[in-house]
């Protein structure tokens, strides 16, 4: 192996056990932190570490401060961001339940992230428990909807307004998402 | 005609109005075009000539605060519409109410794409935390119970309960009147006007003895054997007594004053430059 493929190779490993297990209270890790441990050609390694996860189905998912995703951002830009390691394709609704998700829940969350999206980016939460109350028994909406606040997919604030947290931003494609509902 | 009073009344009510209106745009997601920004600053410009006092002016303050709130969401209102997440929200709503569960689920997954992490103990941390608990003392031995001193009992003597200060040797009434006696003689020989210094009075060598004559001196104030006269603008609290012992205020209402008695103050007067 070359020095230069060996160099690549040892930063990949500490890539891949900084993203994988969880450091801090969320997962992923902040950009200033991948630099410090793996030096400041890290967005290098991570887009080595990207192209490597292809073939597994898995893609290093960057989630940058502002909510728009940026084009060419700048190392300032980077550092601030958030990288995660994410399912590259699509799951099918039956593997859902591997991970924990049973079919009502993740069409209620599914549901609540899209009628937020429709009210641009913040939502009552009764308009959304009578949302959801339509499809799903009354007394698990609540429940429901503290558990997509407690995964941070939503968040809420002292109004009881709800909107989307740092987990929807890094899992979910908000406008693929809006699309596929207005064409179906 | 309407009176000038009359007037800054409308002209309050009008931008309390204005701000709850305001409020319930930005706290219920309202549509924020529904607040008529030229009508609200023409309100507000036609009464601010009126307003005089703080109050007024922080109505009219808090008015074009949550203005500029509403201009805010009213530009982010365009932004979002101009992005190509905008859609009509009735037409999505509308979808929402009709899909059924099992469809939501078919789209959802198509773009969901969660984050993969592990939970796993590696080697060396399982080696680390081996170690870790061999070194560690049971707990037996890191809370160890002291067992309580002995103390013997026995029953205290008056003159010893004047020693720990918990009786005194005169009774507080006595006392009382004796430290009146003393800020009347006081007024007569260092006050002027028949009153003192409230810390020409209270000062003493020690910051103890200080401390035990500003206590004497606040009950001297509630039992009525002397006034306190208070020059807020100068900062100076003067001890005035009575001649004789004032009976309650009556139906007055009675106040508390709060008065520092700190270290730093008492070394000031020892310096003299507390009235400087």
């Amino acid at each position: 192996m070359s020095k230069r493929k060996a160099y690549y190779a040892s930063k990949i490993k500490r890539a891949i056990h900084m993203l994988f297990y969880r450091r801090h209270k969320k997962p992923g890790v902040k950009g200033w932190e991948l630099r410090k441990a793996l030096g400041s050609d890290y967005p290098k390694v991570l887009k080595i570490l990207d192209d490597y996860l292809k073939t597994l189905d898995l893609q290093v998912k960057t989630v940058f401060e502002e909510e728009k995703p940026v084009e060419k951002p700048t190392l300032e830009e980077l550092d601030k961001a958030r990288f995660y390691v994410t399912l590259r394709g699509e799951l099918t609704p039956k593997e859902t339940k591997m991970i924990g998700w049973r079919i009502d829940d993740l069409a209620g969350l599914a549901i609540t992230i899209a009628y937020i999206i429709s009210k641009k980016g913040k939502a009552q939460r009764k308009e959304v428990e009578d949302l959801l109350r339509e499809k799903l028994p009354g007394w698990k909406v609540g429940l429901n909807i503290d558990r997509y606040i407690r995964y941070g997919y939503l968040t809420q604030d002292e109004n009881e307004q709800l909107y989307l947290d740092w987990r929807t931003r890094a899992e979910v494609d908000q406008k693929a998402l809006i699309d596929l509902l207005l064409t179906k | 005609m309407q009176t000038k009073r009359e007037r800054s009344k409308l002209g309050r009510e009008k931008l309390q109005r204005i701000i709850e209106m305001c409020k319930s745009v930005e706290d219920r997601s309202l549509d924020p075009f529904l607040i008529d920004v030229d009508g609200v600053i023409s309100t507000v410009k036609e009464y601010f000539p009126e307003w005089k006092i703080p109050d007024d002016l922080n109505l009219d303050a808090e008015t074009i605060h949550r203005l500029a709130s509403v201009i805010k969401l009213q530009s982010e209102w365009v932004k979002h519409r101009s992005t190509s997440l905008y859609t009509d929200p009735f037409l999505l709503e509308e979808k929402l109410a009709r899909i059924a569960k099992e469809d939501m689920v078919e789209i959802f997954t198509k773009i969901w794409h969660p984050i993969i992490e592990f939970e796993q103990i590696s080697l060396h941390s399982f080696a680390e935390s081996l170690r870790y608990w061999e070194s560690l003392l049971p707990l037996k031995e890191r809370w160890k119970e002291f067992a309580p001193e002995e103390v013997e009992t026995s029953l205290a003597t008056r003159e010893e309960l004047i020693k720990q200060q918990i009786l005194r040797d005169k009774a507080f009434s006595e006392e009382l009147e004796n430290f009146w006696q003393e800020l009347k003689q006081q007024v007569e020989t260092k006050g002027k006007e028949g009153k003192i210094r409230y810390w020409d009075f209270v000062g003493a060598e020690t910051y103890e003895d200080t401390v035990q004559r500003a206590f004497m001196t606040s009950f001297l104030v509630t039992y009525g054997y002397a006034t306190l006269e208070i020059i807020p603008l100068e900062e100076e609290i003067f001890v005035k007594p009575y001649e004789k012992q004032m009976a309650k205020a009556g139906k007055k209402q009675l106040i508390s004053i709060p008065i520092s008695v700190s270290v730093k103050d008492w070394l000031k007067w020892k310096r003299g430059e507390l009235n400087e």
